[in-house]
């Protein structure tokens, strides 16, 4: 009989087996089926199969197959599968294929200037930022905020409904009710009216709030940011009569000298200014001289970790520093210099010296915090330097109105708390947090009867207004931002709104009645006003396109020097306060951010917290340790905080950093650290005298994601100084008993500059961003399970603590070619890939961490919990689906970022099997390092950059006399210490 | 004879250890089968019994609590982190299959080696074993990050041709502790088949005589039976006797072969083979002195017992000691700078209490056993048995922990401390241990009666019992 038509289950009675129903000849399915060609083939390839269908039925058989049929059709109903609609796209969107991520450009606006970005973007979905090589301001790279801040877009804990007095409302209704409070202020010429708002970089806004000031003539726009640039503009002002903003060329410069200028931290600024200074700081075999930076800080930041020369000085004796290192170098300034002390005397000494002999070729900067006596003295300095139009040029400043911020929110505050304010609408700021303290912002905004407020969150200041407008994310709404470097980038969104919020420029628009009016048409109509009207859409599409407005960077300015009369310079007796951003919460607005609450923050190494860092030395006088709470009093205020000591902490100084101690951030950054701004005043932003610090015999658990700070002696971070980069003895190969694995395609590698990496953790949480790694929190952390899959090592180097140098080292996975792990995993789940490329798979481990054990490493990451969040929806719209989910009991590392080589190796199949080349795979950390640390590429390609820089005499592996020969290897750290500044 | 403490000390003052008797004089054939079988087939259960049983039934629900938490939240219950990757967990495993060790060389190195004293201890340090084995495999089980899939470790062909690795230490683990446990347990259980018989025997309960009658597979002591049970259980003693050396040799293979400095050492294998012998004799120690007291067994578990005991575990502690001493001597001779500073962090860093803690309970202290009144006396026995258990067991914490805490990357230093439910699994598997050891003997005869009659001298041999069994056994072991 055939079988190809007859099914034993269909076909029997228990009494007469009937073997063919002679009608189900005619119905066939396929041409195979009727030719026969089916059986055919099902002979060949199933006899066994075909056997009992060929066979006639029993009784015995049916009742079996029957009885089985019913039991496990039972199975059948355990898992009811879900409804669920899928909808086509009715019109497939050109450049959408599934799968295939596609980029856009837009820009993260920022106080101090946008950072071009590209997004990449999952069928509508933003997963990923990384920065956009055509913005002068990002040149490819972004800093860590960039990074974090798509976490941002999908924090759980985001305002998701415009609200009244804490109860839902609409966005009409806060029209009409805006309509009524507008129209009270239209007989008094709106002197009632108060906006507030950061620092504003878009020109569409400011021309619209420059429109709201036109209608409403005594109104005023207040622009406060707690990390603003008053000093810099005050000493501009000094120096030339108007503000403009120093441009150093840190490529160009041989000799950097920084005072309190932290040009390579501290957001998105710093991403321009690191690619820069990284350029001279590069030591090769063709060029093995490097520049020189001498900073002097009185709380190290990043800049002071990279620097050759660096002192730790009080906040009270930077003046005196500048203006003894200016009598130096020849500029002139009225004032007296003060006295200094020995250490700063010797810095200064050798730090002229080396501007003296590079006049024109060196750049003295100023950072934030440094006041404005010291920003007008090294105007003064490159002025005399000869630096001016070679190494520093000035433009004007990034923010199209530039004011002095804490003045004008000093004066919003009286005006508030006299009782002249009607209303007041705070765009996209948080004072209640952050406003200095002694301006009482949140007792003063009680004496306003209306106030909105737009914003993220529902914060601090949000619980205080009678309106709260959910804010867009700017990759969710419409834009436009002034780079760091003054081009302008149009701020496209990649996704609607997820919760329909508002954009500044449309809640400015409601202030001018149009409150219909979206934010795209605003930007649209601005830049029709710029660009001519016969080629504004070609403009704008190539604008959008390139991520950049061309010819939007300001022109560069000729500048007249005055003459300056600095303030009397006097060291101040007693403990000195030193305020700062935090490397992860800035000014706080990321405290909700779990990425960067849980980065270690570069100094400290400490996560989930901040501290009162201090030297040593003050620690032992006043006998505190790590962990000790102490109080810090200034004036009537006090602030109980825990002590952590780090080297290049000015003695008798105690920095505290913003940001922390939020009430009202979120599930994530609620009470996390202490709030350090009730001690900053409008006088005493950055730092201040007269602090009282007590140990209160209280203990609180810091938890540092490094416990152990000496490198012991083990050779693994090497220094090698400026112009002697050669290699220390020969390159010896250490014989395996192993089988060496041949490579005859490609072989991925990782070289790391330690010259050029600052330490700024931008790798690490691109990494997190790119592969879908979970946060753990402050308690797995403690018991070092962070995930992070590419780790900085932090060192400190040198027998006094206080003025220890500090090294940085980037960890991922090396990618042994004899790799300890793969020969102890019992189920063969980590893996010797044929590229060379140590594989984890995820499927197959059942978590015996004795890879981990065996890894000298210790780059493995285990999911010692369920440490991913599969139950928050908005966070999973961030996921990266090139990248598995791990879940619970899987050990996890760095992959290399396998699914770039993937897709760059698919591509290249496609482009008809064209040989990989450099620039064809980018990993994530290689992707956004600002100093361009990080190269990957085919080694077995001799004209790959990566092949290049291992033929580098200062290339090596960390332990390679334990025999893993890494694939990712380093070149040695390079210094500029010169001869005069050892010891 | 009825040996009291201070009578052993007089005694033994007069007399040659070696001829101390391995039973008490005066027994028969039938008092024998009377002492064993009416601890097993009494009525009423002993009340200190019943206590004990609840004490370890603690022990037990705590293991359940402990395994369900574990279970429910993943290994990270436990302290174990991404520097540290093994804890409590191997200490505890590497631990109990050590114990499980004296077992093994009491039933058949000894048995082959035809040294008689064995024959009393025998089924007790059997049993103690196949508990120790059950404890100790939980461990690697649990352990994994996924336990429903550690079946994985097992070569189960499969449609995708997915196998093991074969290269991996943690794999001969898998195969040496498996085969441990099936031939620990055959072992065993043959052994037990004509005592069983025997129970079916003198059971009076209806229930006891089926469920003895089943276990005991039909024996009827006939010649045929005894020619086969012969066979069987030297083919067995055979089968364990290079189990005993290899089991522990490849569990230390999981330390020796990896790189860390403080498991990357040749001498693991045989230093953990006596350590295992060393503990696990510690442990039959612990577990003896009480068991012949509560149950008057000191007719059979004699002097001559506890001395030879003690005698192995000083020899094994001795070579255990010469471990210590050839791992620093290593650590320097090498010069390697992680070998030297793990011996270091080890001595001095650190990790010194354990260290030292280990040093004093593993070596100074058992040195005490060269003193024959020492070895003689079961309350200092008894003692030093607890304190090498416990350093034992700091050994291998020392082993697996500190190694990994202060490894190659000073950045990757990190400390271990064990959570609350590393503890409480670790005391659930000794409540286990001790709750199927009540059950044991309670239920089955814990000493071998048929053959401790053949211990019993001939001319007392003429009972109606069991004569066909002890000239049979006789043939066995003078032969």
């Amino acid at each position: 009989m055939s079988s190809s038509d007859v099914s034993p289950m269909s076909t029997t009675s228990p009494t007469a087996p009937v073997t063919q129903i002679p009608s189900a000849r005619a119905l066939w399915k396929s041409q195979d089926q009727h030719s026969g060609a089916l059986q055919d083939w099902a002979e060949r390839q199933h006899p066994s199969l075909l056997a009992p269908l060929s066979d006639e039925v029993a009784r015995r058989d049916l009742f079996r197959l029957l009885g089985a049929s019913v039991a496990l059709a039972g199975f059948s109903a355990c898992t009811r599968q879900p409804d669920e609609k899928i909808l086509p796209y009715a019109k497939n969107p050109e450049t959408l294929v599934p799968g295939n991520p596609l980029y856009y450009a837009t820009a993260m606006p920022w106080a101090t200037g946008a950072i071009g970005l590209l997004v990449e973007s999952h069928m509508g979905r933003p997963t990923k930022i990384e920065g956009n090589a055509q913005h002068p301001s990002s040149l490819g790279s972004t800093d860590c905020f960039a990074q974090a801040s798509v976490l941002g877009l999908y924090d759980p804990d985001r305002s998701t409904t415009l609200t009244r007095a804490g109860r839902i409302s609409t966005w009409n209704d806060f029209l009409t009710d805006l309509t009524a409070q507008l129209s009270s202020q239209t007989g008094k010429q709106g002197a009632g009216l108060r906006i507030l708002t950061g620092t504003v970089v878009s020109p569409t806004l400011a021309a619209r709030l420059r429109a709201v000031l036109a209608a409403y003539p005594s109104a005023k726009w207040i622009q406060y940011e707690p990390i603003h640039r008053d000093q810099a503009r005050a000493g501009a002002l000094a120096a030339f009569g108007e503000d403009v903003l120093a441009r150093p060329d840190f490529a160009a410069a041989k000799i950097v000298v920084a005072l309190e200028g932290d040009f390579l931290g501290n957001g998105p600024a710093s991403v321009a200014a690191t690619r820069a200074f990284s350029k001279a700081r590069r030591a090769r075999k063709a060029k093995s001289t490097i520049n020189r930076l001498h900073a002097a800080e009185s709380s190290m930041s990043l800049t002071g970790a990279m620097a050759d020369h660096f002192v730790a000085v009080r906040p009270s004796e930077l003046t005196a520093l500048a203006a003894a290192l200016a009598k130096a170098v020849g500029a002139t300034f009225e004032g007296d210099a003060g006295a200094l002390s020995a250490k700063a005397q010797a810095w200064a000494i050798a730090a002229a010296a080396d501007l003296v002999a590079h006049k024109g070729e060196c750049v003295v900067v100023a950072g934030d915090a440094a006041n404005s006596d010291v920003h007008a003295l090294v105007h003064a300095m490159n002025a005399a330097l000869g630096n001016v139009g070679k190494t520093v040029t000035y433009t004007e400043p990034v923010a199209p109105v530039s004011i002095d911020q804490t003045a004008a929110l000093g004066e919003l505050a009286g005006d508030m708390a006299r009782g002249t304010i009607d209303a007041l609408v705070m765009l996209g700021v948080n004072p209640v947090y952050d406003a200095p303290a002694d301006l009482a912002f949140k007792t003063a905004l009680t004496k306003v009867s209306w106030l909105a407020h737009l914003g993220l969150y529902q914060d601090e200041t949000a619980e205080q207004c009678l309106w709260h407008i959910n804010e867009a994310h700017y990759l969710e709404a419409w834009g436009d931002a002034r780079g760091s470097d003054g081009s302008v980038a149009l701020v496209q969104p990649l996704i609607a709104p997820l919760y329909s919020g508002k954009s500044a420029i449309e809640v400015v628009n409601a202030l001018l009645g149009k409150g219909g009016v979206v934010g795209y048409e605003s930007v649209r109509e601005h830049w029709q006003t710029v660009f001519a009207a016969a080629t504004f859409e070609h403009q704008w599409r190539s604008a959008l396109h390139d991520g950049v407005v061309p010819g939007t960077a300001p022109e560069t300015k000729s500048v007249s020097p005055r003459s300056i009369t600095i303030a009397s310079a006097k060291r101040e007796e007693g403990m000195e306060l030193v305020l700062r951003a935090d490397d992860s919460a800035f000014d706080g607005r990321f405290a909700n951010n779990s990425w960067l609450q849980e980065l270690p923050r570069t100094l400290t190494r400490l996560v989930w917290d901040n501290a009162a860092l201090m030297s040593l030395a003050t620690a032992t006088r006043l006998g505190v340790k790590n962990g000790d709470v102490v109080e810090l009093a200034l004036g009537k205020v006090t602030v109980r905080a825990p002590v952590w000591l780090v080297p290049g902490q000015a003695d008798e100084c105690v920095a505290v950093q913003l940001g922390y101690g939020r009430t009202r951030a979120g599930s994530v950054g609620n009470g996390v650290g202490f709030d350090a701004y009730p001690l900053r005043s409008s006088g005493g932003q950055w730092s201040a005298t007269g602090l009282r610090t007590t140990k209160t015999g209280d203990t609180y658990q810091l938890v540092t994601a490094q416990m152990h700070h000496s490198m012991e002696g083990r050779d693994l971070i090497r220094v090698r100084e400026s112009g002697h980069i050669e290699r220390e003895g020969p390159e010896e190969k250490i014989p395996t008993v192993w089988k060496e694995y041949e490579y005859n395609g490609n072989a991925w590698a990782m070289v790391i500059d330690l010259g050029s990496c600052t330490g700024c953790n931008a790798c690490t949480i691109a990494c997190q961003a790119e592969n879908n790694i979970p946060v753990v929190g402050k308690a797995q952390v403690a018991n070092t399970r962070e995930m992070h899959w590419i780790r900085i090592d932090r060192y400190f180097e040198g027998e006094d603590f206080d003025a220890a140098r500090v090294r940085f080292q980037p960890v991922p996975c090396m990618h042994c070619e004899n790799a300890p792990c793969e020969v102890v995993c019992p189920v063969g789940a980590t893996t010797h890939g044929p590229e060379g490329l140590n594989e984890m798979v995820y499927n197959r481990c059942v978590g015996t961490r004795y890879c981990l054990n065996n890894c000298p490493y210790k780059v493995r990451r285990f999911n010692f919990l369920l440490y991913q969040d599969f139950v928050t929806e908005s966070v999973k719209l961030q996921r990266n689906p090139d990248v598995s989910v791990r879940s619970r009991g899987v050990m996890e590392k760095c992959t290399y970022c396998i699914q770039r080589i993937s897709q760059a190796r698919i591509q290249a199949i496609r482009e008809g099997g064209r040989p990989l080349v450099d620039g064809d795979i980018v990993t994530a950390c290689q992707s956004v390092c600002p100093a361009e640390a990080i190269t990957f590429g085919d080694k077995n390609d001799p004209k790959s950059a990566v092949a290049k820089l291992r033929e580098e005499p200062h290339h090596y592996g960390i332990l390679e006399d334990v025999n893993t020969r890494p694939r990712t290897t380093y070149l040695a750290k390079v210094e500029n210490r010169g001869t005069e500044h050892e010891g | 004879m009825q040996p009291t403490n201070d009578a052993a000390l007089q005694t033994s003052t007069a007399q040659p250890t070696h001829d101390l008797p391995v039973i008490a004089p005066g027994h028969t054939l039938a008092s024998i089968t009377d002492k064993i079988t009416s601890i097993v087939l009494r009525r009423d259960t002993p009340l200190a019994w019943a206590a004990g049983l609840a004490l370890a039934s603690t022990g037990l629900f705590f293991l359940v609590i402990s395994i369900a938490w574990l279970l429910a939240k993943g290994t990270g219950v436990w302290g174990i982190n991404n520097e540290v990757g093994w804890g409590f967990a191997i200490i505890n495993f590497v631990w109990w299959i050590g114990i499980g060790h004296a077992g093994t060389l009491i039933s058949a190195i000894l048995l082959l080696l035809n040294q008689q004293w064995r024959t009393s201890i025998n089924r007790a340090a059997e049993a103690m074993t196949l508990f120790a084995v059950a404890c100790a495999g939980m461990f690697p089980l649990l352990h994994v990050g996924r336990p429903w899939l550690a079946f994985w470790l097992f070569p189960i062909p499969n449609t995708m041709g997915v196998w093991p690795q074969f290269r991996s230490p943690l794999l001969w683990d898998v195969f040496a502790v498996s085969t441990y446990a099936t031939v620990s347990a055959l072992f065993w259980f043959t052994g037990l088949i004509p005592d069983l018989a025997t129970l079916r025997d003198q059971a009076k309960n209806i229930w006891a005589k089926r469920i003895f009658g089943m276990l005991s597979l039909g024996w009827r002591g006939a010649a045929m039976h005894w020619e086969r049970y012969e066979i069987a259980y030297l083919i067995l003693a055979g089968l364990s006797t290079p189990l005993v050396v290899s089991v522990h040799t490849v569990v230390s293979f999981d330390f020796a072969v990896s790189i860390v400095p403080g498991w990357h050492a040749t001498i693991l294998p045989p230093y953990f083979v006596a350590g295992a012998i060393y503990s696990g004799f510690a442990m039959v120690l612990t577990l003896m002195i009480p068991l012949r007291s509560a149950f008057g067994f000191k007719d059979f578990i004699t002097d001559r017992h506890l001395n030879n005991m003690a005698k192995v575990m000083l020899a094994t502690g001795l070579i255990v000691a010469y471990g210590y001493v050839m791992e620093a001597f290593f650590a320097w001779y090498s010069a390697a700078p992680y070998e030297l500073a793990m011996i270091h962090n080890r001595m001095f860093g650190a990790a010194w209490k354990s260290y030292w803690a280990l040093i004093l309970f593993n070596v100074a202290i058992p040195q005490l056993l060269w003193f024959r009144g020492v070895r003689l006396n079961p309350m200092w026995l008894f003692m030093i048995s607890i304190v090498v258990n416990i350093g034992m067991w700091l050994e291998r914490y020392v082993i697996v922990v500190t190694s990994l805490e202060r490894d190659f990357m000073p950045s990757a230093w990190a400390d271990y401390y064990p959570t609350k439910w590393d503890v409480m699994l670790y005391i659930g598997t000794i409540g286990f241990f001790f709750f199927a050891f009540f059950l044991f003997i309670r239920f089955l005869p814990s000493i071998a009666i048929f053959e401790m009659k053949s211990l019993v001298p001939r001319r007392d041999a003429g009972g109606a019992k069991g004569s066909a069994a002890s000239s049979t056994k006789e043939g066995t072991h003078h032969s």
